[in-house]
C-alpha cells in the first residue's frame, strides 16, 4: 500500500463520515430526541459496523478476485460498473427509502449497511483497491489469505476516517452548532457523491 | 431538479420553524357547488405591504367539472430532513390537490409562477382505484417516503373501508394502499403522525354514501358516524389500537398531533355529541403503554327559536357548535377551534395540554347569529369560521367558510356564501384584521375551502428534531 492510496483512503472515509446521510445526522437526531448525549455516542459505533460492512463486502471481494484473475479486467469491469452506477446517480431522482426513527443499535447497524450500499460506498473505493499491488505475489507470500487482510485492512483505515469524522461531526452539531448548521451548510452531497462515483471508475479505467 | 442547498422552506425542528418568515401567498381550494364550472385554486395577496393585500391575485381554473376541491397539501415538506432517509435537496413546490367528489388528484407546480400555478400532473380516479383500491381522497401529508393520501371511500363500487394511499413523491404515482392491517377501522377522515415515534393516527368520519348526500339523520341519531381514534405502527403499517371516544361523539375529524417530536400527545375534534349537541376537543396521550384520550374541550349548543334553524337541527330547538376544524400552532402553545354552526372561532392556550385555558374568541357568521366581518358591518354573514390556517409564526390565522357542498346546504339552506377572514394572534389579542376579507364576488361564485401557506403552515409540515 503506498501513501497516496492510504491517503485516499483516509479521504474517502473522511467525505463518507462528512455526509448526513451516512449517519451522523441520524446520530445527533437520537441524542436529541432524548435529550442524550450517550445515546448519540452509542449509536455511532454501530453506523460505523454497518458502513464497514457494507465497504468490507466490496473489498473483499474485489481483493479475492483479483487473485484469480488479472488486475487489469477487474479494473475494467469495475470501472464500467462503477461509471455506469455513478451515471445513474447522478440522474436519477430517486432516494434512499425508509420509515422508522425508533431503531435498536442492530437495526441501527443494518440501516446504516443499506444506506452505504445503496449508495455504493464501497464501490467508491475501487481505484484504491485496484491500485493496490497485487495480493498473494512475491512482495508478501500471502495468496488468498493477503487478499482477505488487504481487503481488511481498507476497510478498517477507511471507516476508522469515516467513523472519526461523523463522530466530530456529530458531536459538534450536538453539543455547539445546532441544526441550524443544516439550512446553511448541508450541500447536495448526492451529487457530488455520484460524479465522485463517476471520477472514481474513470480512475480506474485510465489507470487499468 | 434537485437543490444544492437544502430547500429554505424546510426546518429541522419547531423551535426553527417558527423563526420563518411571513408568508406572501395563500392558496386556497374553492369549489363550484353545482358543478356548472370548473373548481379553482385561488391565489391570495398576503402580504400586508402589497397594494392588492386582501385580494385573489391568482386563480387557476381545473379542466373539470364537479370534482369539489377540499383539503390539499404539499410535494415536500420539513420531514425531508429526518434522518433515515433525508433528501433535502428536494424543492417544495408542488400542491397535491384531491377532488374529493371526483377522485381526482391534480398535481400543480407553484414554481414558474406562484400566482398561477399550473398544472403538471393528474392522477385519475381509475389508478387510485386499481393501484390502492380507493376513492374520495382529502388529506395528504408529505412522509419521508412518500405523500400519504387518506381517502374515505372504497373502489368499484365498494362504499368502503376508506383508508390510506402512498403516492410516489417525485412521479406522483400511486404506489399501493399503505396499510398492511387495517384492523378494525372501516369509516375513514384524516391521518397524521408522530413521526419521531413511528406511530400514525387515523380518525374517523363516514364512508360517501353516510356524507355525500349531506349529514344523514339517522344515521347521526343511531351513531352510525366514526368515534373512534386509531393508533397505528408508521414502519409496519399495522394496526396497534383504537380509542374509542364513545359513539354519543359523532364524527372524530381533525387529527393536531404536537410538532415537538419529543412529545406524544395531540389534539382531534368531534363535530356533535348527540346526547347534548355540543361538540368536544380531545386530547389523545400515552397512558402506561397504551394510549388513551380524554375530553379536553367542551363547547355547549347555544338555545335558539326553532323558526330560526334550519330543517335538519329545527327539532331539537338549539343551534349546535360543530367543531369542524383544529388547529394547533407550531409552537404547540395555541389550538384554534373552529365552531361552524354558531358562528365562533375560540383559541385555546394548550401549553398544558390536559388543561386548556380559553384564551380569546370572534364571531363571524352562524347558523343564527350571522355576525358580520368588522370590515363590512352591514352584511350579515352566512357559513362560519371552518378550515382555518396558522402561520409558521404563529401569529397570522386564516379561515374560510364552506364545510362540504352538501353540508353547507343543509345547514345554511339559503347559501354559505364565500368569505376569508384572517386573524392577528398574539399573547395579548386576537381580533380581525379589517384590512383582509376577500368576499361574496371575489371568489366568482365558487366556495373556498382549505388554505395552504407559501412556504409551509402549522398543518403541513412535521420535524424529525426538537
Amino acid at each position: 500500500m503506498t501513501e497516496g492510496s492510504l491517503a485516499a483512503l483516509v479521504a474517502l472515509g473522511a467525505f463518507h463520515g462528512l455526509n448526513p446521510g451516512m449517519g451522523w445526522l441520524f446520530a445527533v437526531a437520537r441524542g436529541l430526541q432524548e435529550r442524550s448525549r450517550a445515546l448519540l455516542l452509542q449509536s455511532l459505533p454501530a453506523i460505523a459496523a454497518g458502513h464497514a460492512a457494507s465497504v468490507g463486502a466490496v473489498a473483499v471481494l474485489v481483493s479475492l478476485t483479483r487473485s484469480v484473475t488479472t488486475t487489469r479486467v477487474v479494473a475494467i469491469v469495475g470501472g464500467a460498473v462503477l461509471v455506469g452506477f455513478g451515471l445513474w446517480r447522478l440522474l436519477s431522482q430517486r432516494h434512499f427509502r425508509w420509515v422508522g426513527m425508533r431503531l435498536s443499535l442492530w437495526q441501527l447497524a443494518c440501516w446504516s449497511f443499506l444506506m452505504s450500499s445503496v449508495h455504493g460506498a464501497g464501490l467508491m473505493l475501487l481505484p484504491v483497491l485496484t491500485g493496490m499491488p497485487a495480493p498473494g505475489g512475491h512482495d508478501h507470500g500471502l495468496h488468498g489469505g493477503g487478499a482477505l487482510s488487504a481487503g481488511i485492512f481498507v476497510t478498517g483505515v477507511h471507516t476508522l476516517a469515516m467513523f472519526a469524522v461523523a463522530g466530530a461531526v456529530a458531536v459538534a452539531v450536538y453539543e455547539f452548532l445546532g441544526l441550524t448548521v443544516l439550512r446553511r451548510a448541508w450541500l447536495n452531497l448526492d451529487q457530488i457523491w455520484a460524479l465522485a462515483l463517476v471520477a472514481a471508475g474513470t480512475a480506474t479505467l485510465l489507470t487499468a | 431538479m434537485a437543490l444544492w442547498k437544502p430547500d429554505p422552506t424546510f426546518y429541522a425542528s419547531p423551535r426553527e420553524a417558527v423563526k420563518a418568515p411571513p408568508e406572501t401567498l395563500a392558496y386556497v381550494a374553492a369549489f363550484d357547488r353545482a358543478a356548472a364550472k370548473p373548481d379553482a385554486i385561488a391565489v391570495l395577496d398576503v402580504d400586508p405591504a402589497s397594494d392588492s393585500y386582501g385580494s385573489v391575485v391568482g386563480w387557476t381554473e381545473l379542466p373539470n367539472l364537479g370534482d369539489e376541491l377540499h383539503h390539499f397539501g404539499w410535494n415536500a415538506c420539513s420531514s425531508a430532513l429526518c434522518p433515515y432517509a433525508p433528501h433535502p435537496h428536494v424543492e417544495r413546490r408542488y400542491l397535491i390537490v384531491p377532488g374529493l367528489r371526483s377522485s381526482r388528484v391534480y398535481i400543480l407546480d407553484t414554481k414558474d409562477d406562484p400566482k398561477k400555478p399550473g398544472i403538471v400532473k393528474t392522477v385519475e380516479p381509475e389508478e387510485l382505484a386499481a393501484r390502492a383500491g380507493y376513492s374520495r381522497p382529502h388529506t395528504v401529508h408529505c412522509g419521508p417516503e412518500g405523500l400519504y393520501l387518506t381517502n374515505l371511500g372504497g373502489a368499484d363500487g365498494a362504499d368502503g373501508p376508506g383508508g390510506i394511499a402512498l403516492l410516489d413523491h417525485t412521479s406522483f404515482e400511486v404506489l399501493g394502499r399503505w396499510e398492511v392491517d387495517r384492523g378494525p377501522q372501516h369509516l375513514a377522515y384524516d391521518a397524521w403522525w408522530h413521526i419521531a415515534h413511528d406511530v400514525l393516527i387515523t380518525s374517523e368520519w363516514g364512508t360517501p354514501s353516510m356524507v355525500e348526500d349531506g349529514v344523514v339523520g339517522e344515521l347521526l341519531l343511531g351513531r352510525k358516524y366514526g368515534h373512534a381514534l386509531h393508533f397505528w405502527d408508521l414502519r409496519k403499517r399495522t394496526h396497534v389500537q383504537t380509542v374509542d371516544l364513545g359513539d354519543e361523539h359523532q364524527m372524530v375529524l381533525e387529527l393536531r398531533p404536537a410538532h415537538d417530536p419529543t412529545k406524544l400527545y395531540g389534539f382531534a375534534g368531534v363535530v356533535v355529541s348527540v346526547e347534548d349537541l355540543s361538540a368536544s376537543v380531545w386530547l389523545w396521550h400515552r397512558d402506561g403503554d397504551r394510549w388513551a384520550a380524554r375530553k379536553v374541550i367542551t363547547i355547549p349548543a347555544e338555545p335558539a327559536d326553532a323558526d330560526d334553524l334550519p330543517p335538519v337541527i329545527k327539532p331539537f330547538g338549539a343551534v349546535p357548535p360543530l367543531v369542524t376544524d383544529i388547529d394547533l400552532s407550531v409552537d404547540d402553545k395555541w389550538l384554534y377551534v373552529s365552531c361552524w354552526g354558531t358562528g365562533e372561532l375560540k383559541r385555546y392556550d394548550v401549553s398544558d395540554p390536559f388543561h386548556p385555558v380559553e384564551a380569546g374568541s370572534v364571531r363571524i357568521g352562524g347558523i343564527v347569529r350571522r355576525t358580520p366581518h368588522p370590515a363590512a358591518p352591514d352584511l350579515p354573514l352566512a357559513g362560519g369560521p371552518q378550515m382555518v390556517e396558522v402561520s409558521r409564526d404563529g401569529r397570522r390565522v386564516y379561515v374560510t367558510n364552506s364545510l362540504y357542498g352538501a353540508w353547507d346546504d343543509q345547514f345554511y339552506p339559503d347559501g354559505v356564501g364565500a368569505w376569508m377572514a384572517k386573524l392577528d394572534s398574539t399573547s395579548d389579542g386576537f381580533a380581525f384584521d379589517e384590512r383582509f376579507f376577500p368576499h361574496g364576488d371575489d371568489f366568482r361564485g365558487l366556495r373556498p375551502h382549505q388554505t395552504r401557506l407559501q412556504g409551509g403552515d402549522a398543518s403541513s409540515d412535521s420535524y424529525c428534531y426538537p
